[in-house]
C-alpha cells in the first residue's frame, strides 16, 4: 500500500515542531495594540506536528516520486539531464543565500561579477549581444522577449504590427504569450517534412506582422534548414525573429541562434544548463537580444561601469518584470555548470544528437516514424506501427513506468495524434539507451501478444491510472473541502 | 431529427417557431472526451450568428461554443452544472441554451444532419 | 571526455556504425554551413568540484545583519527544510504530467494550496506563482478577464517593485492603471478613490501590510469597490495572516503576494514563491497549475493536476495565462516551514517579529534622532524619519556590518526586525546608529 497521509492528518493538539529563540524582548499582547477588527479571530488550522513527524512524512511522500536519479527520464523538449550536486552546494553558500536583494552595490561586487559573467557567457553561447537574467521561467522569458518586440515597434511609431506568426508545431506557451500581449496569432502549417512552409509563410507576411516565433530545432526535433531564408523574409517586411530556446541543447557546440538571424530569444537554465526542475520550478528563462534591442531589456540591470558593477534602475527599458533580479540561486547553479565544463561545453550538442538518432534508428521498425529525416536531439514517433490491438501512446507511456523509466513526452506536438517525443540528452550512456530500447521493443511486443498488460498499466507504481474526469468535474482543491466531501 | 441544423464549428440548432435550442454534435462530444464543465451565458444576453456564447471543457481540451444563428438567451440548461456528462450521453437531445431567435431567420449557411455527418469524420 | 558525459570513443564509434555514419560531423551535414559554429565557447579548462567550491567562496556578497525588509524578510529557517527539499525525488523531478510517478509533488502542492486557503480564508489557491510581484500582475489580468474591463486601480503604498511590475504587464496588455495616493496622514485617499471609481474598473489592488509596515482596515474600501462592480485584490503577507484578519473576511475576491517570509532565504531576491487564491466563483479563471484530489483505478486517494483545460498547453492563445511552471520546490519549502511551525508556531513567529520591530521602534525614538510620520498601526516594519541624511547613515552602518532601514528619500526609512534578533542585537544596532550619527555631525 502506498503511504497515504496528509500532514493535516498527523496533527495532535499541543504537539510542536519548533523552538523559538528566546530574545530577551517581551512578547506583545496583540489585543492591547491592535483593534479587534484588524485581528484574526481564530488561529489558522495548520497542523500541530513534531519535527520527526514532518521529516518522516515528507520522506515517505518523496518516495512516491520518480526523479532523474531514480532512472532514465527521456521527456522530449524538457532536457532532463543530470543536475550536478556541486551546483547545489555552490548555490547554498551564505554569500549568496543570505544576501538581501536591496543591499548596496558596494557590498556585492564579487556577486554582481558572477551574475554579469553568467549573462555574458550565455550571450556568447546564444550568439547575441546582451542577456537579462530577470525572468523566472521559460514562459516568463518568452513574455519578456515579446514585450521587447512590442516595445521595439512602439518606439518606431508603428502601431500596425498586430500579428504574430507561429508554426502549428509550436509549444502552447508561444500563442499564449503572444495573446497575453494582445497579438493576433497567425498559425502557419508545417510541410509534410515537418518544417516551416515557406510559401505559407510568404502568404501571411505583411507590414501587420510584428514577428515570428520559432524553435530551432523545432518541436519535432528537426532543424529548420531554411532558417536563413525565413530570417530574410521576416526582416524584409520589418518584422523580428523570436527564438524559443527550449531545444537549445541540440545546438551546444553546433550553432548559435544569433547567427541564424534571431533578434530576441529566451533560454531555459533548467533544461539546457542542468539546473534542477524542482517538480515544476524554480526555473530561469534568461532573455538575450541583439545589440540594437539591448536598451529594452528589463530593469533592474547589472552593468559594468568604470570597473565597478552597478545596479541600474533608470533609463530606457520595458520596465520591471518581477520583484528583483530573477531566480539568482538558479543562475548560480548554471554558472557553476558552465565553469565545470569549460571548453568541453562544445561536446554536449553532438552527443545529445547522437543519442537521439541512435535510439530512433533502433526503434523505428516497431514505432511509426512519420517523418523520415535527419533528427537533432529529439524525435517524434506517431504511436506503434502495428495498432491493430488498439494500444495507444498513453498505454505505452504508462507501461514504461512499470519498468522504472519515466515516459517520454506524449501527445505533443499536436501534429500527430499519437505523438511520443523522446529526448535522451547527452548524459545517458549507450547501456542506458540500449536498456530503454529493449523496454520499448518489449512493450511493442506486449501490445500485440498481451494487450491488456499494456492497456491496464501501470501495475507497479504507487498509484494506478487516475480519474481525471472526476477531479475536473468536482474539483476538491484543499484539505478543508476534502474533509467536507467525505 | 430532421429539424437539426449544424454549423461547421459542430454546434446544432433546432428552430421551433420564434424559439430555438442550441447544442453540440456527437462528433464534438466525442472529440472532447468526457465533458467536465460548461460555461454558459446569462439569460438576456444577445448574440449574432457565429458569436462565441460560452465554452465547453473536458480533461484534455477546451473549446469555445459558437452560436449558429443570432438571438437572445431566454433559458440556460442549469442541470449541466452538476451533470455535464449528459452532453456525452445524448448530445443531440441535450440543449445548452434556448434563444428567442432574431428575425429574419437564416439557416442557409447551416448543414442538415446528413450533410454534416459527411464532413464530420 | 567529461565526468557528466559517459561516452567512450568505442561507444561513439559503435553508435555511429549503427547509424551508418563515419563521424559525428555527419549528423550535421544537413545544416546550412553559414550557421555552423566551430569555435570553442571558451579556452578555459573544466573545473573540478574543489575548484568550483573555491571560486564560489570568492564570489559571494557581504552578509549583513538585516534591519531591512521591504519585500524580502529574514527569518529563522528550520534545518529540515533543506534536508527534505534537497531529496532528489523532489529536487530533480519534472512537472507532474505522469501523476502515477509524481504523487510526491502533487501531494505537497495540495498541502500548499490548503495552507494558502487557510491563511487567506479564500476558497481555492493555485500551486504557486513565480513571485509576489508577478502574482499581483496575474491577479490584475485575472480581474480584467473576469470583468472584461481593461482598467484597474492600484494603491500607491504597495511595494515599488510590485507597482513597477504591474505597470509593465498593464502597458503591454493595454490595461489602464490609476494610482490611488497615500496621504501624509498615513492612509489611502478615499476621496480620490471615490472619484476614480465612478468610471468602470476591474479591480482595486491594496497592500496588507503596506510598504511602510502599516496594516489597515479595508472594510469601507471593500464596500465602495464592490458597489462599483469591481473586484478587491489584497496583496498580503502570508505570515501576517497568521495573526491579522484574513482578506476573505474583509471581502477580498482575490488574494496574492509573496510567500518568501515562510522559510525561504533572502537569496539576493530569488527564487522566491508567489501565491494566488480566490473565491469559488473564479476558480476557472485562475492562472497557473492547480492540484486536486481524486481516486486511482485501485481505489486509492490520489492527487492530480486538474482544470488543465484553462492552461497554455491545451488552450494555447485562449489560455488564462502563459504560465507553464510554478515555483514548486519553493512551495515545498514554504509548506514544510508552515507545517513545522504549525498552528501555534506561525503566530509565535509573527508576534515575536512584531515585538522585535516594536522594541527597535521604541529604542530608536528614545535616541531622539527619529520621528514617526505615520500614526497608524504597524506590524513587521516601522517607518521613521531620521534627522540627518539617511543614505550616509546607511553607508556607515554597512562598515559596522549592518543593513540599515530602506531609504525613501532624504530622511525617511523603513526598519525591520525579525524574531531572530535578540535584545542585545537590537541594542547594539541602535548604539551603532548613535555612533554613526555622531560621526556624521
Amino acid at each position: 500500500m502506498k503511504y497515504d497521509k496528509l500532514i493535516f492528518e498527523l496533527s495532535v493538539p499541543g504537539r510542536i515542531g519548533y523552538t523559538l529563540a528566546e530574545t530577551g524582548i517581551d512578547k506583545v499582547d496583540l489585543t492591547k495594540i491592535y483593534p479587534d477588527q484588524l485581528l484574526r479571530q481564530e488561529a489558522p488550522r495548520l497542523p500541530e506536528v513534531g519535527e520527526l513527524d514532518v521529516v518522516r512524512h515528507y520522506t515517505n511522500v518523496s518516495k512516491l516520486n520518480f526523479g532523474i536519479e531514480t532512472g532514465f527520464y527521456p521527456l522530449g523538449s524538457c532536457t532532463m539531464k543530470y543536475n550536478p550536486k556541486i551546483n547545489d552546494e555552490a548555490a547554498s553558500q551564505p554569500g549568496f543565500r543570505n544576501i538581501h536583494p536591496l543591499q548596496d552595490e558596494t557590498t556585492l561586487q564579487p556577486l554582481l561579477k558572477l551574475y554579469d559573467d553568467t549573462a555574458k557567457m550565455l550571450s556568447h553561447i546564444a550568439g547575441m549581444d546582451a542577456t537579462s537574467l530577470n525572468s523566472f521561467a521559460g514562459a516568463h522569458g518568452e513574455l519578456t522577449g515579446l514585450m521587447i518586440m512590442k516595445a521595439y515597434h512602439e518606439r518606431r511609431g508603428d502601431s500596425k504590427r498586430t500579428k504574430m506568426i507561429i508554426p502549428d508545431s509550436a509549444h502552447g506557451t508561444n500563442p499564449a504569450s503572444a495573446a497575453m500581449l494582445g497579438y493576433e496569432c497567425v498559425t502557419i502549417k508545417s510541410t509534410p517534412q515537418g518544417l516551416v512552409d515557406i510559401e505559407a509563410l510568404k502568404a501571411v507576411l505583411s507590414e501587420e506582422v510584428a514577428g515570428i516565433m520559432l524553435t530551432n530545432p523545432n518541436t519535432l526535433g528537426l532543424f529548420e534548414t531554411d532558417i536563413l531564408e525565413i530570417s530574410r523574409l521576416v526582416h524584409g517586411i520589418g518584422g523580428l525573429l523570436y527564438y524559443d530556446g527550449a531545444n537549445l541543447n541540440a545546438l551546444l557546440g553546433v550553432a548559435r541562434p544569433g547567427d541564424m538571424g534571431f533578434d530576441i530569444m529566451h533560454m531555459n537554465l533548467h533544461k539546457t544548463f542542468s539546473t534542477p526542475h524542482g517538480g515544476g520550478g524554480p526555473g530561469s528563462g534568461p532573455v538575450s537580444v541583439k545589440g540594437h534591442l539591448a536598451h529594452l531589456l528589463p530593469h533592474p540591470r547589472i552593468v559594468l561601469k568604470n570597473d565597478r558593477y552597478i545596479i541600474e534602475r533608470d533609463g530606457d527599458s520595458i520596465g520591471q518584470i518581477g520583484g528583483f533580479f530573477g531566480n539568482f540561486l538558479v543562475v548560480v547553479r548554471a554558472y557553476a555548470y558552465l565553469k565545470s565544463f569549460g571548453r568541453e561545453l562544445n561536446a554536449i550538442g553532438p552527443l545529445a544528437v547522437l543519442n537521439a538518432n541512435y535510439v530512433k534508428e533502433k526503434l523505428r521498425h516497431a514505432y511509426h516514424l512519420p517523418i523520415d529525416a535527419h533528427y537533432m536531439h529529439e524525435f517524434v514517433f506517431n504511436g506503434l506501427i502495428d495498432q491493430s490491438t488498439g494500444i495507444k501512446t498513453l498505454d505505452i507511456a504508462k507501461r514504461l513506468l512499470d519498468f522504472g523509466v519515466h515516459a517520454p513526452t506524449i501527445y505533443f506536438p499536436l501534429l500527430f495524434d499519437q505523438s511520443i517525443m523522446v529526448e535522451p540528452t547527452e548524459v545517458e550512456s549507450k547501456a542506458t539507451l540500449d536498456h530503454f530500447i529493449d523496454l520499448m521493443l518489449r512493450i511493442a511486443k506486449e501490445a500485440i501478444e498481451e494487450p491488456d498488460c499494456v492497456k491496464l498499466a501501470p501495475h507497479f507504481t504507487p498509484v494506478g491510472r487516475l480519474d481525471e474526469v472526476k477531479a475536473a468535474r468536482n474539483p476538491i482543491l484543499n484539505y478543508r473541502d476534502y474533509v467536507k466531501s467525505i | 431529427m430532421a429539424e437539426l441544423r449544424f454549423s461547421n464549428t459542430h454546434e446544432w440548432v433546432k428552430v421551433d417557431g420564434k424559439e430555438a435550442l442550441v447544442g453540440i454534435s456527437d462528433y464534438a462530444q466525442h472529440s472532447l472526451g468526457d465533458v467536465v464543465f460548461v460555461d454558459l451565458p446569462s439569460v438576456g444576453d444577445t448574440f449574432s450568428a457565429g458569436d462565441e456564447f460560452g465554452a465547453i471543457e473536458s480533461v484534455k481540451a477546451a473549446s469555445e461554443l459558437n452560436i449558429p444563428i443570432g438571438g437572445k438567451v431566454i433559458a440556460v440548461n442549469d442541470a449541466l452544472l452538476d451533470h455535464p456528462e449528459t452532453i456525452n450521453k445524448d448530445p443531440l437531445n441535450t440543449w445548452l441554451i434556448k434563444i428567442e431567435v432574431a428575425s429574419p431567420i437564416d439557416l442557409s449557411h447551416l448543414l442538415t444532419l446528413e450533410a454534416y455527418e459527411k464532413i464530420a469524420k | 571526455m567529461h565526468r557528466y558525459l559517459p561516452h567512450t570513443s568505442e561507444e561513439v564509434s559503435a553508435m555511429l556504425a549503427s547509424l551508418r555514419l563515419r563521424s559525428i560531423e555527419d549528423l550535421f551535414t544537413h545544416l546550412p554551413q553559414q550557421v555552423r559554429f566551430h569555435d570553442a565557447y571558451t579556452s578555459d579548462a573544466p573545473l573540478s568540484d574543489g575548484q568550483i567550491r573555491d571560486l564560489m567562496a570568492r564570489s559571494g556578497g557581504q552578509v549583513l545583519v538585516p534591519f531591512r525588509g521591504f519585500g524580502s524578510y529574514d527569518h529563522e529557517r528550520p534545518a529540515i527544510i533543506d534536508a527534505i527539499a534537497s531529496r532528489q525525488e523532489f529536487l530533480t523531478s519534472y512537472t507532474p504530467y505522469q501523476p502515477e510517478v509524481a504523487q510526491g509533488t502533487l501531494q505537497y502542492i495540495f498541502e500548499f494550496q490548503s495552507i494558502v486557503c487557510e491563511l487567506t480564508g479564500l476558497d481555492v489557491s493555485n500551486a504557486s506563482m513565480y513571485d509576489g510581484a508577478t502574482s499581483a500582475a496575474e491577479a490584475m489580468m485575472m480581474a480584467v478577464n473576469v470583468t472584461g474591463i481593461s482598467r484597474i486601480l492600484v494603491a500607491s503604498d504597495l511595494l515599488p517593485h510590485v507597482i513597477e511590475t504591474i505597470k509593465t504587464y498593464a502597458h503591454f496588455r493595454g490595461v489602464a492603471i490609476d494610482l490611488i495616493s497615500f496621504t501624509s496622514d498615513g492612509q489611502l485617499d478615499f476621496n480620490q478613490l471615490t472619484e476614480l471609481s465612478k468610471t468602470p474598473f476591474a479591480a482595486f489592488l491594496v497592500a496588507y501590510p503596506n510598504r511602510y509596515g502599516i496594516i489597515a482596515d479595508y472594510q469601507d474600501i471593500q464596500q465602495l469597490v464592490h458597489q462599483s462592480g469591481a473586484l478587491l485584490i489584497a496583496y498580503a503577507d502570508l505570515l501576517a495572516l497568521s495573526v491579522f484578519k484574513q482578506p476573505a473576511s474583509f471581502g477580498a475576491d482575490i488574494c496574492c503576494g509573496e510567500a518568501q517570509s515562510l522559510g525561504i532565504p533572502l537569496s539576493f531576491g530569488g527564487p522566491y514563491v508567489g501565491y494566488l487564491a480566490t473565491i469559488n466563483k473564479y476558480v476557472r479563471k485562475m492562472p497557473g497549475r492547480i492540484c486536486g484530489i481524486t481516486l486511482d483505478n485501485r481505489g486509492q486517494r490520489s492527487y492530480v493536476l486538474t482544470l488543465q483545460a484553462r492552461e497554455q498547453h491545451i488552450r494555447r492563445e485562449k489560455a488564462n495565462s502563459n504560465i507553464c511552471s510554478n515555483q514548486s520546490l519553493m512551495a515545498l519549502q514554504a509548506t514544510i516551514y508552515a507545517v513545522t511551525l504549525g498552528k501555534t508556531g506561525l503566530r509565535q513567529v509573527a508576534i515575536s517579529t512584531i515585538s522585535a520591530t516594536r522594541y527597535l521602534h521604541e529604542q530608536l525614538i528614545k535616541t531622539q534622532l527619529f520621528t514617526q510620520p505615520f500614526k497608524q498601526h504597524f506590524a513587521f516594519e516601522t517607518t521613521l524619519d531620521y534627522v540627518g541624511p539617511i543614505i550616509e547613515l546607511n553607508q556607515r552602518l554597512i562598515k559596522r556590518g549592518y543593513l540599515g532601514g530602506m531609504p525613501l528619500g532624504e530622511h525617511r526609512t523603513v526598519f525591520y526586525a525579525s524574531e531572530k534578533m535578540s535584545k542585545q542585537t537590537i541594542d547594539a544596532f541602535v548604539n551603532a546608529i548613535k555612533e554613526c550619527h555622531d560621526e556624521i555631525r
